[in-house]
């Protein structure tokens, strides 16, 4: 087993992973990216349809060209090592990474480190929900978008998000029939451009329905849905028959925190967010000194925000490093909280706000905690207490 | 409630605030913007040359559209990831319209090919023509498709389906 040592490790190369990647890198940290794919980009790999938020930060454009420019700007910087195909297998007290390399186990050692793993497909409980043709929408749009492969010939889509909108949108385009789009909730969870979009081909969307069952033989031939009353209960008598041979869920994300929860980074569950997510500061930190991070395993969002909380958190392990002169790292970190301001400033993007509020709120109990003398918190990657330049004080909203 | 949130239809009201006055509508082409909900999103005042969709001062700002600077050109619609946007001419013959459809399918259909044109609803609303494709830029932009539909249907048609030659 080989002894990998860089400056940042980072872990997960999507968007965030990325971008951190490319902000620390250039200020002169020796960065090591780690993803299990074997293409960099993350989720963006599959999305083929363009994408929203600032015209000057790629608006308009689609997600997999974001991913192909993104990939070569990594390739192009010699502070950057890249080991795909890689994963992330545990993190150890001592500050090591074990990472699973086609070649082997390795050890990974980085002075700071970028968590940045995303997000995975939740699942819903129903009858037959364990037959062939049950996807989650990921599933099915590596299917499509990365291999060219079509699920099957009709689709009924279970979550109105816009994941569900947009990989129904991605179905069509393929030629697969989308039979229909149900939402449990009053109203269509993702943006109504997106929602006209699918329903001017002629998909209807079901809001106040769910599934009650799949059902088939050797694999789903046909689901039954049914409208739902006020307390969530299916209302027998409005069932409807769909002959459809794929179910897709939609039904939203979790972000994946194994590594952090081994860190002892300070968790907390903020639905708002996705479920389970970090505490972090102002510069991306979490309670675990020198462990930061960036994008949905921080709570779920977008790539836009994903990219800029990126450059943050490359941004602060890189100054952390000491690499960063003061003046140049609060310019810079100015420009991207405003940015990230900007973006989540929408009414779309209520939720996120009062989740973050929630995550600020709490992270200053820890602190308020700590600093009453409550118990130590865990160590820094390598044994330090306290990183070269960090400032504890400098928490969100304080 | 609102159409809009709970089937992915405008309601009629919502259509109106995005049409332009009848004297306008007799001028010549227009675009028609039908983004009804606050996103992060702004592609579409960027695209337009002419200045006609005016600068957000928030991101997260509907789109306003100043009709007397908008000359039809279409390129927004080409440009806007929602595929909200549409251009109307009502001038365009004595019977018809002709109205730029944002397009994301293969093939692409081709000029004089008949289509079967379809509502916000994509319901089948009645029969038209391909009068002229502009393609998306490679690899992967949007194509705008140009049909020409009867009068009366100008704010109605938002889709088509391309016929199979019979
Ligand atoms: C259908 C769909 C449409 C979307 N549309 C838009 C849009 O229009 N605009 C927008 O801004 N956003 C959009 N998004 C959201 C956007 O894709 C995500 O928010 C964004 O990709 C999150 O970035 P990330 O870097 O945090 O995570 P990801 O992109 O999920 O990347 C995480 C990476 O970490 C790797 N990883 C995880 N765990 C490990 C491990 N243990 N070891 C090694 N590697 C690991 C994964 O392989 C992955 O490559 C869309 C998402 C979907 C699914
Ligand atoms: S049609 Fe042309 S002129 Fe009119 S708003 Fe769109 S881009 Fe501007
Ligand atoms: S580009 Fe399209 S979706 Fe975006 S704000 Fe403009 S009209 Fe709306």
């Amino acid at each position: 087993m080989s002894v990998r040592k860089t400056e940042l490790a980072i872990v997960g190369a999507g968007p965030a992973g990325i971008c951190a990647a490319l902000e620390a890198a250039s200020h002169g940290v020796k960065t090591t990216v780690i993803d299990r794919g074997e293409e960099l980009g993350g989720q963006l790999i599959k999305q083929t349809h363009k994408f929203f938020g600032w015209h000057k930060k790629s608006a308009g454009t689609r997600g997999i060209l974001i991913a192909k420019k993104l990939s070569e700007d990594v390739r192009n910087s010699e502070n950057i090592t890249v080991l795909n195909s890689t994963e992330a297998l545990g993190y150890y007290d001592d500050g090591t990474l074990l990472v699973e390399t086609p070649q082997g186990i390795d050890r990974v050692i980085g002075d700071r480190m970028i968590v940045a793993t995303g997000a995975s497909e939740r699942m819903i409980l129903f009858p037959g929900n364990d037959l062939p043709g049950v996807y989650g929408a990921g599933a099915v749009q590596t299917l499509m978008n990365a291999h060219g492969v079509r699920p099957g010939q009709s689709v009924l889509m279970i979550g109105s998000g816009n994941i569900g909108l947009i990989v129904s949108y991605q179905l069509l385009q393929a030629g697969v029939r989308v039979e229909a789009v149900v939402e449990a909730m009053p109203t269509i969870g993702g943006y109504a451009v997106h929602a006209s979009k699918i329903r001017r081909l002629g998909v209807p969307i079901l809001t106040r329905h769910t599934i009650k069952e799949a059902y088939g033989k050797d694999q789903v031939e046909g689901a039954i849905i049914w409208e739902l009353d006020d307390s969530w209960n299916g209302i027998p008598g409005t069932e409807k028959d769909l002959k459809v041979d794929v179910i897709c869920l939609a039904v939203g994300l979790s972000p994946l925190a194994e590594l952090l929860w081994q860190c002892g980074a300070e968790m907390a569950y903020i639905p708002e967010l996705g479920g389970f997510v970090p505490l972090y500061d102002e510069n991306m930190e979490t309670t675990r000194k020198g462990v930061f991070v960036a994008g949905d395993v921080a709570g779920i969002e977008e790539a836009s925000t994903a990219m800029a909380a990126g450059r943050l958190a490359g941004l602060s392990a890189a100054r952390s490093l000491g690499k960063v002169p003061d003046d140049e790292y609060a310019k810079l970190k100015a420009e991207i909280l405003a940015e990230l301001e900007g973006l989540r400033s929408g009414p779309a993007s209520a939720k996120i706000r009062s989740g973050l509020a929630k995550m600020r709120e709490m992270l200053q109990a820890v602190q308020a905690k700590e600093l009453a003398g409550g118990e130590p918190r865990p160590q820094g990657v390598r044994g330090e207490r306290d990183c070269a330049g960090s400032n504890s004080e400098e928490a969100v909203g304080a | 409630m609102n159409t809009l949130l709970t089937t992915g239809v405008p309601s009629a009201q919502d259509i109106a605030g995005v049409t332009p006055p009848d004297e306008r509508r007799k001028r010549g082409p227009y675009a028609t913007i039908e983004c009804f909900q606050p996103i992060p999103c702004d592609p579409c005042h960027h695209s337009c040359r002419f200045g006609a969709i005016q600068e957000f001062e928030d991101i997260n700002d509907i789109p306003k559209i100043d009709w007397s600077k908008c000359t039809g050109c279409a390129v927004c619609v080409a440009a806007c990831p929602g595929l909200a946007i549409f251009v109307v001419d009502e001038t365009y013959g004595e019977e018809e319209c002709l109205i730029a459809i944002p397009y994301e399918f293969v093939p692409l259909p081709e000029k004089g090919q008949p289509v079967r044109l379809t509502d916000r609803a994509g319901i089948v609303v009645g029969d038209g023509t391909v009068q002229r494709v502009v393609s998306g830029r490679k690899p992967a932009g949007t194509s705008v498709v140009w049909v020409s539909a009867p009068k009366r249907l100008a704010t109605v048609v938002r889709g088509f389906i391309p016929r199979k030659e019979d």
